[in-house]
């Protein structure tokens, strides 16, 4: 018997040193396989164990960590989420994060390869792990303007600083709270996420950046007329006939100027008058002398067709790859396939006022760890140059007269010259119109460069239009941001 | 050891020809004192640290329940410094030992899911725990000779096909994650007979088979060099696995049906020494497992998920998916070599963390360390058990012995090795470790039985010589 008895035991042992052996495989060759996996979210709790930076305006938090008792260390809190949303976006325990919370999330985890011996140094000292924190380049007192200038209104407000990129006010309206996404029931941020996805008004949207992108509408007219500008074959002095109806050629659609009749008087009309009174049919004449390729080639420098990290992911704005005649003269005021980001077409007016360079948009000043020692420090770096100096003068004159004394007469401030171009884009035949106001001010020294976007026709469908709606959005918030 | 009677003996007062009523200082019994106290203190630190880890501090009620625990543990100790003296020092304190870290674990799943008080599982383990140390007292303070259970191997045997049946039974049948395995009456008083069934399985297969051995070893032919046995001595074997497909068929419990068929076929081996039963047994058993895997949905997909756990298909069904095999290698692989400590990890994210998956916890918060001390002490365990069968003077001792300590290492190697993906994960308890009164009773009876066994080895000098 004692031999079956040791052959028994060698069997029992083999079933025990399987265990030894399976379980060394799971704990530790494969350990770091299955800690990578995606549907371990014990890795994502693990990420709560650390202090997550806070996002800093202007020294203050509007997004910050605060010790919680139930299974995960930390609650995330934003301080006037909605206001601010569209700049921290949201992380929730589960789904994907947005806003800067997911862009830059290595930095406020703390798992940057800049903070290793930051990190390693506080594990060593005792010290519990801490993120980065970021210090936005939005302005409080931008911000809350851009906000109350908004109003009820569908839309969003962007403010840049034309010389360096820096977005100082980036709002979007309807939004939500940054707070209901944080809270740590999966199944509570799933209801919260699937209303919130369901929701008509869609408040999920960064309007500024991307969402349910809009045609541009007459605010394109600058990319156009800095096309023909830079063509070296117009001056804003450039003739076209002034009919008061165009069919393209080919088909049946009729361009007419808005308001119906000519541009202003006389069988022609110079480009200076077409742009500041925002005409149509020259527009329209203009840009299928000029060509899509023309057209495109120009967008394309003022950064259409490009994705732009602010660091957030925003949408690119499109110029279309290919287009026949009568598509190009749709696109040269806007219309067609085109389609804009505020963001989009607040880079075009930095630009004119910025004499011609495109700076790359940015949301972020600084990043610095824990201990103060700085990680990372943003400086305005240049995406390329869009149009010439000369032509960026002609232009500020142009958007400058279109202000004073033309179809965005409505952005007018008292004691300074505000440049400026409205835009009111057809979505469909009985659809609510696209309000679009793009400028800078103060156009001699450009501080500030703004864009206003209002969707469903400010809520007059067809009846409301750019220089009613969207321009004293944009007069109130560059007249906060200048007297302050 | 086994000269420790005669090694630093006193000889005061010794009667003529009574020698042997001399009794030692306890040494056995000192020792198993000392590694007693051990235990105790690893599994009231244990309920401190998961206290500490959750709770932040200390809560002294559920301290003091563990603090009884121990105390049951050392009535057991004084009954056997009267009944036997000379058991296995070691068998005690490891099942304490387990006994308590499955209590922590618990107790620290309990705080996480925020249940507390009497409806909560770690108190009930415990009272559970305290009824199945009682019911190991009881048995070895009944059951003064193992051989008294040789009479009794077919009542075993009926018994135990008695207890298999009754979760069957309409009324006191419970269903339980697809199981039909449970018993009780109303809401109260779950119970897996199945564990019972398997101790009188044991009994009754060590009965059996030292009655029958020689007809079931002696005969047959040979073939490819393996004497096979006749036809009509296949009758045992047959019925075994018709019971165990059976328990796979209508209870839904490929585990069990494995454990039973496991220690039938191992103490047919230990009787008869015949590789051949082993063989036919194994073919018999694996085209069972075949036919059931292609033809029962619950067991076509325990083997797709311990092929492919990963497959999203597998991974997101509803029910029978791979969701909980992957959870508790997530769960092993966050605990890694050294763990996160007790109240540290996140083992409640897995499905059952306290019963089928204590392991996974266990390892998630101890490390591979700690799986590794726990397999040890099972290691430990079994080496007793199969200690008895080397040293045991008469064959039923001999078999059952090997049999008890065989179905605690089977019963481990299956659980465990179903969560770490060795076999297909079927549904069984981790021997003193997982939730379950049922399970609990059954194991301390074992450890009980193998007491008692162990301290008879010792003894059986006396027992020749006082007839």
């Amino acid at each position: 018997m004692n031999r079956e008895l040791k052959r028994v035991t060698i069997v029992a042992l083999l079933m025990f040193l399987a265990l030894f052996v399976s379980t060394t495989i799971i704990q530790y060759v494969q350990a770091e396989n299955l800690a990578a996996d995606p549907r371990n979210s014990r890795t994502l709790y693990e990420s709560y164990s650390v202090e997550r930076g806070p996002i800093l305006v202007d020294g203050t938090p509007i997004a910050f960590s605060q010790p919680s008792d139930d299974n995960y260390k930390f609650q995330r809190v934003y301080a006037n989420g909605q206001l601010f949303v569209p700049v921290t976006g949201y992380i929730p325990v589960n789904g994907e994060a947005t806003g800067l919370e997911a862009s830059l999330n290595d930095y406020l985890s703390g798992q940057s390869s800049s903070q290793f011996f930051d990190q390693l140094n506080r594990l060593i000292s005792g010290q519990d792990p801490m993120g980065a924190s970021v210090e936005v380049s939005i302005d409080p007192v931008a911000q809350q303007a851009a906000w109350d200038a908004l109003g009820g209104y569908t839309g969003a407000v962007i403010v840049t600083e034309p010389a360096t990129g820096r977005v100082i006010a980036m709002v979007t309206k309807p939004t939500f709270d940054p707070n209901s996404m944080a809270v740590h029931d999966g199944s509570q941020v799933e209801a919260t996420y699937e209303g919130l996805l369901a929701d008509p008004s869609d408040p999920l949207f960064n309007r500024a950046t991307g969402g349910d992108m809009n045609p541009p509408g007459s605010t394109f007219k600058l990319v156009v007329t800095a096309a023909a500008l830079e063509s070296g074959r117009y001056t804003p002095q450039s003739t076209f006939p002034n009919p008061a109806t165009l069919t393209l050629p080919g088909t049946d659609t009729v361009v007419r100027n808005s308001g119906g009749g000519t541009c202003g008087g006389g069988a022609e009309v110079t480009l200076a008058d077409a742009l500041r009174l925002s005409c149509n049919i020259p527009m329209a004449e203009l840009g299928m002398e000029l060509g899509d390729a023309a057209i495109r080639e120009q967008a394309e420098k003022f950064g259409f067709n490009t994705e732009f990290e602010i660091p957030n992911a925003t949408e690119a704005s499109t110029y279309p790859r290919v287009l026949d005649e009568p598509q190009t003269g749709l696109s040269a005021f806007g219309q067609g396939d085109v389609r804009a980001t505020p963001l989009q077409m607040a880079m075009v007016s930095a630009t004119i006022a910025n004499g011609g360079i495109v700076m790359n948009p940015n949301l972020v000043d600084a990043i610095t760890a824990p201990d103060f020692t700085p990680l990372q420090e943003f400086s305005a770096s240049e995406f390329g140059r869009a149009i010439s100096e000369q032509t960026a003068a002609a232009m500020v004159q142009m958007m400058v007269n279109g202000v004073e004394n033309g179809a965005a007469s409505n952005a007018r401030i008292d004691g300074v010259s505000v440049a400026g171009k409205t835009g009111t884009a057809e979505n469909g035949e009985s659809d609510p119109y696209t309000l679009w106001f793009t400028g800078f001010a103060p156009a001699d020294d450009p501080q500030y460069a703004i864009t206003v976007l209002v969707e469903d026709g400010g809520g007059l469908g067809q009846e409301g239009y750019g220089n009613l709606i969207a321009a004293p959005v944009a007069k109130q918030v560059l007249e906060a941001v200048l007297n302050k | 050891m086994t000269d420790q009677r005669t090694a630093g003996g006193v000889s005061t007062g010794t009667p003529p020809g009574g020698v042997r009523r001399i009794r030692l200082p306890q040494r056995l019994r000192n020792t198993e004192l000392w590694l007693l106290l051990l235990a105790s203190l690893i599994n009231i630190g244990a309920i401190l640290l998961v206290q500490f880890g959750t709770l932040g501090h200390v809560d002294t009620q559920v301290a003091l329940l563990g603090v009884g625990l121990a105390v049951l543990a050392f009535g057991l100790h004084i009954a056997m410094r009267f009944v036997a003296r000379d058991a296995d020092p070691f068998l005690l304190p490891v099942a304490t030992v387990l006994n308590g870290l499955g209590i922590a674990m618990i107790y620290r799943i309990d705080i996480a899911d925020n249940e507390a008080g009497w409806e909560s599982a770690s108190v009930r383990q415990i009272v559970w725990s305290a009824i199945a140390i009682a019911a190991a007292i009881a048995t070895i303070l009944l059951i003064r000779n193992h051989r008294v259970l040789f009479r009794y191997t077919y009542l075993s045997g009926l018994v135990a096909i008695v207890l298999l049946l009754l979760p069957l039974v309409p009324g006191i049948g419970r269903e339980e994650s697809g199981a039909r395995v449970w018993i009780g009456i109303g809401d109260i008083a779950t119970f897996q007979p199945g564990e019972i069934a398997k101790i009188a399985l044991a009994v009754f297969f060590a009965g059996y088979l030292v009655r029958n051995r020689d007809s079931l070893s002696m005969v047959g032919k040979t073939f490819l060099g393996m004497r096979f046995p006749r036809a009509r001595d296949l009758g045992p074997l047959l019925v075994v696995w018709a019971l165990s497909m059976a328990v796979i068929v209508f209870q839904r419990d490929l585990g069990t049906a494995l454990l039973y068929f496991g220690l039938f076929l191992v103490m047919l081996y230990v009787a008869t020494s015949r590789l051949s039963w082993v063989v036919l047994g194994l073919g018999l058993f694996v085209a069972g497992a075949l036919v059931a895997s292609q033809t029962l949905d619950y067991v076509g997909n325990r083997f797709a998920n311990w092929l492919d756990p990963f497959n999203p298909e597998r991974f997101d069904q509803d029910f029978g998916g791979s969701y909980q095999l992957v959870q508790g290698m997530f769960g092993l692989a966050n605990g890694g070599l050294i763990g996160t400590g007790w109240g540290q990890g996140r083992p409640d994210i897995t499905p059952v963390p306290q019963s089928d998956y204590i392991i996974a916890s266990l390892g998630e918060e101890l490390g591979l360390a700690g799986i590794f001390a726990i397999l040890a002490l099972y290691v430990l365990f079994v080496a007793r058990g199969f200690r008895i069968g080397f040293a045991g003077q008469d064959d039923f001792g001999k078999l059952l012995g090997v049999g008890l300590a065989f179905v605690i290492a089977l019963q481990v190697f299956i659980v465990v090795g179903g969560v770490t993906r060795v076999i297909p994960l079927t549904g069984l308890t981790t021997p003193f470790l997982a939730a379950g009164g049922s399970s609990l009773v059954a194991n301390w009876i074992i450890v009980a039985l193998l007491l008692r066994l162990s301290d008879t080895v010792r003894n059986h000098p006396r027992l020749v010589i006082e007839g």
